[in-house]
């Protein structure tokens, strides 16, 4: 018995307005280290960076899931504990909304004059016919009423409490939308070279998150070839560098049709399995062609560079295992702006107006297969030594496009054919969007109604040879009863309504948003 | 004189503009300080409640010039630009400014709500300066991420729930004002005995938050709509993003501090003051302190 009662309590305080308060206070508190602390979601790297570079705040940081917040058990806790809170706040009132609108309008108070808003008014005609009329005016009006022999009541704006329980029920369905995007949905993301094709298989993807129910094996079958990727920057004195174009010609082939395409940054393409293919970045990459000391090609081919800056200048790493008789290594950088100067080496515009490439080299024995990954985007130097210059220090190359050099001791050759671009296209399915968007534009939609519906009820009582009639609001927030009130009185007088002259109204429902004393004395206010 | 600059020249006009005009507001409140809340039937405060009045129609009418010259900036800039003028962090901030300038302009006409007067032309002033100051960027072109119909959608909105906020937390801030004055003694004078009663004022700051509200929320969700498109994802917990939830968060906590014994009055008017505050933060503070998805053009 005490448990249930203990279990109830608990109900109660959950569902209490005033928990749901301070749930929504711990909400907002809880979202706010997310947007300052590096996120895994958003961006791994800078996580790591942050970890490195706060050990002391990441050993608080690390068991608090501070990197992952929105996903975090207590974060979860919350909204979930929110939501709970709402449904138990909710379905009685749903059940409570639904016993209202079958009753009839409130039973007639005895003394309408103690109403908010009030006045007594003559009886035209006989006290049925008043009645009558009083009836159909707030008809007019869109009132439900109920008429007993001694008067009217009525009632409008159920529609409010309809509009506030569509809205809290939206966000729940809402809520299942979103699960269900994150369950059954994927997200990847990968880099494609102009002129190779990317096709939608997970081994294909350098990185892939997809939701708990999603199988990974099956995904659309579809192939995205990059014809050519287009950007154009500023030239001007103003933001000079900034983007100014950026789309990608693609062709696209899906159920066996081959469709061609142009993907930009705010026109996805849209598969007919709903999957979207958005245009994420680009980058460049050098074709480089390792020619091994025994003569052979030992690599050839564009090598993907990432952007460091926002002038591109980029890093990157060319292996060629297989050259013999020792292996060679290079890594780098590309500038696609070079310049030169006591700064070092750097790329001062992101478009490709004067290429250059600048390379060190290694080498080392053959290394036998291992098997085991390797980033293609950093060196693993073990069993590499660098290649010697000429002058005993680190050989460090300096290429433009369509220029080569021959490395010491005859280990080879490299040469750098040219650039290409490359893309980053990111892939993505959120079944559930169609369920959140439609939930959430039901759920506005209630808001609304329940912001600017205003309830009302008005009632006539005939009291001796005149009636009395009252007015109150729902909302402190309505305005008009007066008018209201005074049409009322009018219709069951049978008369022109007159303005004003009703008694009451102390919360200024006429109200007058200017001075309450305008300071000229003539009192005309602003 | 080129669209540019005339647009540049009128900008820092309109904000010295809106700096008079709280001078004024100023003056008038001041020159209010120990008048009776209802003029005396002698008249003898005559001669003081014309002054007062004097200061406060000068105000307005300075607003209104500098609110006019304020809009002559955004359109020319938007002609020089040859596209809607809000691409960058300048010009967001000037064009909600004038949205929000020209909300209290219509309250003024339609209702009379000069009180409103020394807040908003302080906040005309601040944001406004502020712009011209810190965050002026020369006339450019978009870049690529920006060249969609959400562009304008979005940020009107924004713009617009933006004013309505705005004006609410200076309702607001009256309302603890006068709530407090009317604390202390059953008779409130100087000029807080001009503003309306406590009552009004949470009444009147309630409709501009539950104006406010639904378009901030379909701000959120035309972001949302836009960013499915732009990035794949409808939500990233960008910081941004991030930040327009907890304001919305905190505005929703409003509308139910407003329904909740205990929480009503004052503790509800914190609240919306603590929104607009969060709001600001997120315009301009997460674009300051951040990098995000939203970062564009510099600021």
């Amino acid at each position: 018995m005490r448990t249930g009662e203990f279990v109830r309590w608990c109900w109660t305080q959950l569902t209490s307005m005033r928990t749901a308060l301070v749930m929504l206070f711990m909400l907002a508190l809880a979202a706010v280290p997310g947007s300052m602390i590096p996120q895994e979601t958003i961006s791994p790297v800078e996580v790591a960076d942050f970890k490195a570079a706060n050990p002391v705040l990441d050993a608080v940081f690390t068991p608090l899931g501070m990197y992952s917040v929105y996903t975090s058990v207590w974060f979860s806790a919350i909204y979930l504990l929110l939501f709970m809170s709402l449904v138990g706040c909710i379905l009685p009132r749903i059940a409570l909304y639904w016993r209202t609108l079958r009753k009839p309008p409130p039973t007639l108070p005895s003394r309408p004059d103690r109403l908010p808003v009030n006045r007594r008014t003559t009886v035209g005609g006989t006290a049925e016919e008043a009645l009558t009329r009083a009836e159909t005016w707030l008809h007019g009006k869109r009132y439900r009423t109920r008429r007993v022999a001694e008067g009217v009541s009525a009632e409008r704006g159920y529609s409010r409490e309809a509009g506030n329980l569509v809205f809290h029920s939206g966000l729940v369905v809402l809520l299942f939308g979103l699960a269900w995007s994150n369950l059954l949905g994927f997200h990847g993301s990968a880099v494609v070279v102009e002129g190779k094709s990317f096709s939608n298989v997970i081994t294909q993807y350098d990185e892939f998150t997809a939701g708990g129910w999603k199988n990974s094996d099956s995904l659309e079958p579809f192939t995205l070839k990059v014809d050519a990727f287009h950007t154009k920057f500023e030239t001007g004195e103003v933001q000079r560098g900034a983007a100014r174009r950026f789309d990608a010609d693609v062709t696209f082939t899906d159920d066996g049709e081959t469709t061609t395409d142009l993907i930009q940054v705010n026109t996805p393409l849209i598969t007919n399995g709903g999957t979207q293919i958005n245009l994420l970045g680009h980058g460049y990459a050098p074709l480089i062609t390792i020619t091994d000391g025994n003569g052979d090609v030992a690599f050839s081919g564009p090598v993907v560079f990432l952007p460091q800056d926002g002038n591109f200048s980029s890093v990157g790493v060319i292996n060629a295992p297989d050259a013999r008789p020792q292996r060679l290594a290079f890594e780098g950088f590309f500038f696609p702006t070079a310049v030169l100067d006591d700064k070092g080496p750097r790329s001062v515009f992101p478009d490709a107006a004067n290429p250059e490439l600048f390379l060190n080299a290694w080498s080392g024995p053959p290394a036998k297969e291992t098997g085991i990954p390797q980033s293609i985007y950093s060196l693993d130097t073990t069993g590499l030594s660098p290649v010697p210059g000429d002058d005993g220090e680190v050989l460090r190359m300096r290429l433009t496009p369509n220029t080569g050099l021959a490395l010491p001791n005859g280990l080879g050759t490299v040469t750098f054919d040219g650039w290409s671009r490359w893309v980053k296209l990111q892939v993505s399915q959120t079944p559930g969007n169609t369920l959140t968007l439609i939930a959430l534009m039901v759920a506005v939609a209630g808001l609304c109604v329940s912001l600017f519906v205003r309830p009302r009820r008005l009632f006539v009582r005939i009291d001796g040879d005149g009636a009395v009639v009252g007015g109150l609001d729902r909302t402190d927030a309505a305005t008009g009863l007066d008018e209201e009130v005074a049409h009322l009185a009018a219709a069951v007088a049978d008369e022109e309504p007159d303005a004003g002259d009703t008694v009451g109204d102390p919360a200024g429902h006429a109200a007058q948003w200017g001075m309450s004393d305008p300071a000229d004395p003539k009192g005309t206010g602003a | 004189m080129t669209a540019s600059a005339l647009s540049d020249l009128s900008m820092v006009a309109a904000a010295v503009g809106y700096l008079i005009a709280f001078f004024l507001h100023s003056l008038e409140w001041s020159a209010a300080r120990g008048l009776a809340p209802v003029r005396p039937q002698d008249g003898s405060e005559d001669v003081a409640r014309i002054r007062v009045d004097l200061f406060g129609r000068l105000a307005v009418g300075v607003t209104v010039v500098a609110f006019l010259v304020h809009a002559f900036a955004v359109v020319t800039r938007g002609i020089a630009a040859g596209r809607a003028p809000w691409g960058n962090m300048y010009e967001f901030v000037s064009a909600s400014v004038m949205f929000a300038v020209l909300a209290y302009l219509v309250v003024v006409w339609k209702l009379g709500a000069r009180w409103l007067g020394i807040g908003v032309t302080l906040l005309a002033a601040v944001g406004l300066g502020g712009a011209v100051t810190v965050f002026y960027v020369d006339v450019a072109p978009l870049v690529p991420a920006l060249h969609s119909v959400w562009f304008v959608i979005h940020i009107v909105a924004a713009a617009i729930s933006g004013a309505a906020f705005n004006l609410g937390a200076v309702a607001s801030a009256l309302y603890l004002l006068r709530r407090r004055a009317e604390a202390d003694g059953p008779v409130v004078s100087g000029y807080l005995a001009k503003v309306p009663h406590s009552t009004k004022l949470d009444l009147f700051a309630y409709r501009l938050h539950a104006f406010a509200f639904p378009l901030w929320t379909f701000t959120i969700a035309a972001g949302a709509v836009w960013a499915q498109y732009a990035w794949g994802r409808f939500w990233n917990w960008d910081p941004k993003e991030t930040w327009s939830f907890v304001t919305w968060v905190i505005y929703a906590a409003y509308l139910h501090a407003r329904a909740t014994a205990g929480w009503k009055g004052t503790p509800a008017a914190i609240i919306a003051i603590v929104g607009v505050v969060s709001f600001w933060f997120n315009f301009v503070g997460v674009n300051l302190l951040f990098s995000g998805l939203h970062s564009y053009a510099g600021i």
